[in-house]
């Protein structure tokens, strides 16, 4: 498959096999946000959104996990597919929905009342699963988010005394645990020193052969270096809207829009 | 290789500086005592205000003729600040040092080990003690704090976590409710339950209008707490597949529990030297009563107002040393309070 096709929503060949946004509008209160996106996440890809600052970027991964509704004034339209089914379905279960679309946030969060190995397996007690074998899963979930060698000795120790690169890691472990097929990462470098961000991103290359990646970056070079995709989100004033999709390489050699070009040789945003 | 310069203050005050401060300070205390001689004035309150003025314009003249009149301004508005905060130890300090003084006279062995039940208020202070009061008053406070804990955390719950539409009208409530004075709640427990139902004293009773008093305080100090514990912990915990009721107990209350602890004792200390409601509704018996169901039950707070009324000269040091009890009781509260709120600052 080339990958030019991956990522055009009318493409029949492609829906189901893994992530669909169609038609997804977001609202806070009265203010539009976000209009009409659609894009089709293909399984085992890492998809880029970038754009300026207040273009919808993050409320847009929100929308995907249903993250989106716990602003008590927020509205949204259109639908999310996950492998076929609408997580806005009635009667879906939305912590399920979670459980399958995981979510690493911009500031490392590690649960402050929890020792380094709770917090992985905090999921599991959260949504109340049942694993086999505990350390096995923790050692499997430390190891794929690269953390394994620096903590294996203190995992007793609380979360809060790592450093923030390291609790970033931590909570992506932390995602890692339940298992999800969808991994959306909104900004999860952007507090964070080069040295560290450069230890995610190698794990986000990993992750990537087993799981659906969507991240939001400001970083271009970011973007270049760890995506398939990219999608260039823009507001002019109004609601943000995608402006271009298409695979990374070419967003970043000859986009089609004069808006894309602008922003990725850094001529505005 | 380099040499490792001793570590110095320079912005630190010179010894010369101290003395300087120091000549000042003995200075105005003579000036002050002179004055308040030779001047009809007298009294402790002279000796403190005309202390003050005097401190203020001698350290404000010395630094005017020094450094110029703002530094005159700022030595002035500084020694201003310093006997706001000297006034408001000055109360603390000698209700402390009253109670500590009047009070160790009549604390004794037998104070802690036997009760006023075969005892009266004129025999001597070998003979009798305070345990019914003390255990009374535990008791009371335990039972308060089983019904006000559950009942003030999960409304500060659904303050923070729900935030429901009755939200504002609860928290005004709550507001309210920590302004009824005691007697009310005592008054209404009285005529709520005990005339119409129990038609008895009883500790429960006590304890009933403590938790009337207790709930507001703990409600709302748990409600400050919940409030700052970040939302990007609560959206982690959904996003990770949990429901919201899982959420916060696992995630949300244990990451506040240090503060919810210090609601707690706040609760304990507001409620421990509650007179009134327990004038109305236990009946303060003289012996130990462990079933707080029936019986007059006794109480610190009661048998220090009880012991004053006696009005013997053993009694009233029986009250003192009674008071100084229950100040200490507060202040083991307090400070475990402290050290249990500042333990997680550690790790």
């Amino acid at each position: 498959m080339t990958s030019a096709e991956m990522l055009t929503p009318e493409n029949p060949k492609v829906l189901g096999t893994g992530l669909e946004a169609r038609g997804v509008h977001a609202w806070f209160g009265k203010n539009h946000v976000l209009s009409d996106i659609n894009l089709n996440f293909a399984a085992g890809t890492v998809t880029a959104l970038i754009g300026p600052s207040g273009c919808g970027k993050s409320t847009f991964i929100r929308t995907i996990n249903r993250m989106h509704e716990f602003i008590p004034t927020a509205a949204m339209a259109g639908e999310v597919f996950l492998d076929g089914k609408d997580v806005y379905a009635s009667g879906t279960d939305v912590t399920k929905i979670r459980l399958k679309i995981g979510m690493v946030f911009q500031k490392p969060n590690p649960f402050p009342s929890m020792t380094i190995g709770e917090n992985v397996l905090s999921g599991l007690k959260l949504a109340q699963l049942k694993v086999p074998n505990k350390d096995d899963l923790l050692e499997e979930c430390l190891t794929r988010a690269g953390l394994w060698k620096e903590v294996k000795d203190r995992l007793s120790a609380h979360g809060g005394s790592l450093s923030g690169g390291q609790q970033q890691r931590l909570c992506i472990a932390r995602s890692l645990a339940v298992a999800p097929q969808v991994l959306l990462m909104d900004e999860p470098c952007s507090a964070l020193d080069p040295g560290s961000t450069l230890r995610i991103e190698e794990t986000i290359r990993e992750l990537s052969d087993s799981m659906t990646i969507v991240i939001v970056t400001h970083n271009m070079q970011q973007a270049a270096r760890v995506s398939d995709y990219t999608a260039f989100f823009l507001s002019d004033g109004g609601p943000g809207e995608m402006i271009e999709t298409a695979p990374t390489s070419e967003i970043f050699s000859r986009p089609k829009d004069k808006r894309t070009e602008d922003y990725v040789t850094g001529r505005f945003g | 290789m380099t040499t490792i310069p001793t570590p110095r203050k320079p912005w630190a005050a010179t010894p010369k500086d101290r003395v300087r401060d120091l000549a000042i300070l003995i200075g105005a205390l003579v000036f002050t005592y002179y004055f308040v001689e030779i001047t009809p004035m007298n009294g402790k309150l002279a000796y403190f205000s005309i202390f003050f003025l005097v401190y203020a314009t001698f350290s404000g003249t010395y630094q005017g003729i020094k450094r110029g009149s703002a530094a005159a301004k700022d030595a002035i508005v500084n020694s201003i600040v310093v006997v706001g905060a000297v006034a408001t130890l000055i109360p603390i300090g000698s209700i402390l040092a009253t109670v500590i003084s009047k009070g160790y006279k009549g604390i004794s062995f037998n104070l802690f080990t036997t009760d006023m039940s075969m005892a009266t208020p004129t025999d001597p202070l070998t003979n009798g003690g305070i345990l019914h009061a003390i255990s009374g008053t535990l008791i009371m406070v335990l039972i308060a704090l089983i019904i006000s804990v559950p009942l003030g955390i999960l409304t500060a719950l659904y303050m923070t976590e729900i935030k429901g539409r009755f939200m504002r009208p609860i928290k005004f409530l709550v507001q309210a409710m920590s302004g009824v004075p005691s007697v009310v709640a005592g008054l209404f427990i009285l005529s709520a339950i005990l005339y119409p139902i129990t038609k008895s004293f009883s500790g429960f009773m006590g304890a009933l209008a403590l938790s009337i008093l207790m709930i507001p305080t703990i409600a709302r100090t748990s409600e400050e707490v919940l409030l700052l514990i970040p939302s990007d912990l609560r959206e982690a915990g959904v996003a990770l597949g949990g429901t919201q009721w899982r959420t916060v107990a696992m995630i949300v209350l244990p990451a506040a529990r240090s503060g919810l602890i210090t609601a707690m004792i706040l609760g304990v200390a507001r409620i421990a030297g509650e007179t009134a409601p327990l004038l109305l509704l236990t009946g303060g018996g003289d012996k130990v009563n462990g079933n707080p169901f029936s019986g007059p039950f006794g109480s610190l707070p009661y048998y220090i107002w009880k012991s004053f009324n006696s009005g013997s000269e053993e009694a009233i040091t029986r009250a003192w040393a009674g008071l100084l009890v229950l100040i200490v009781i507060i202040l083991i509260l307090f400070i475990s309070a402290r050290s249990l709120s500042s333990r997680k600052v550690k790790r």
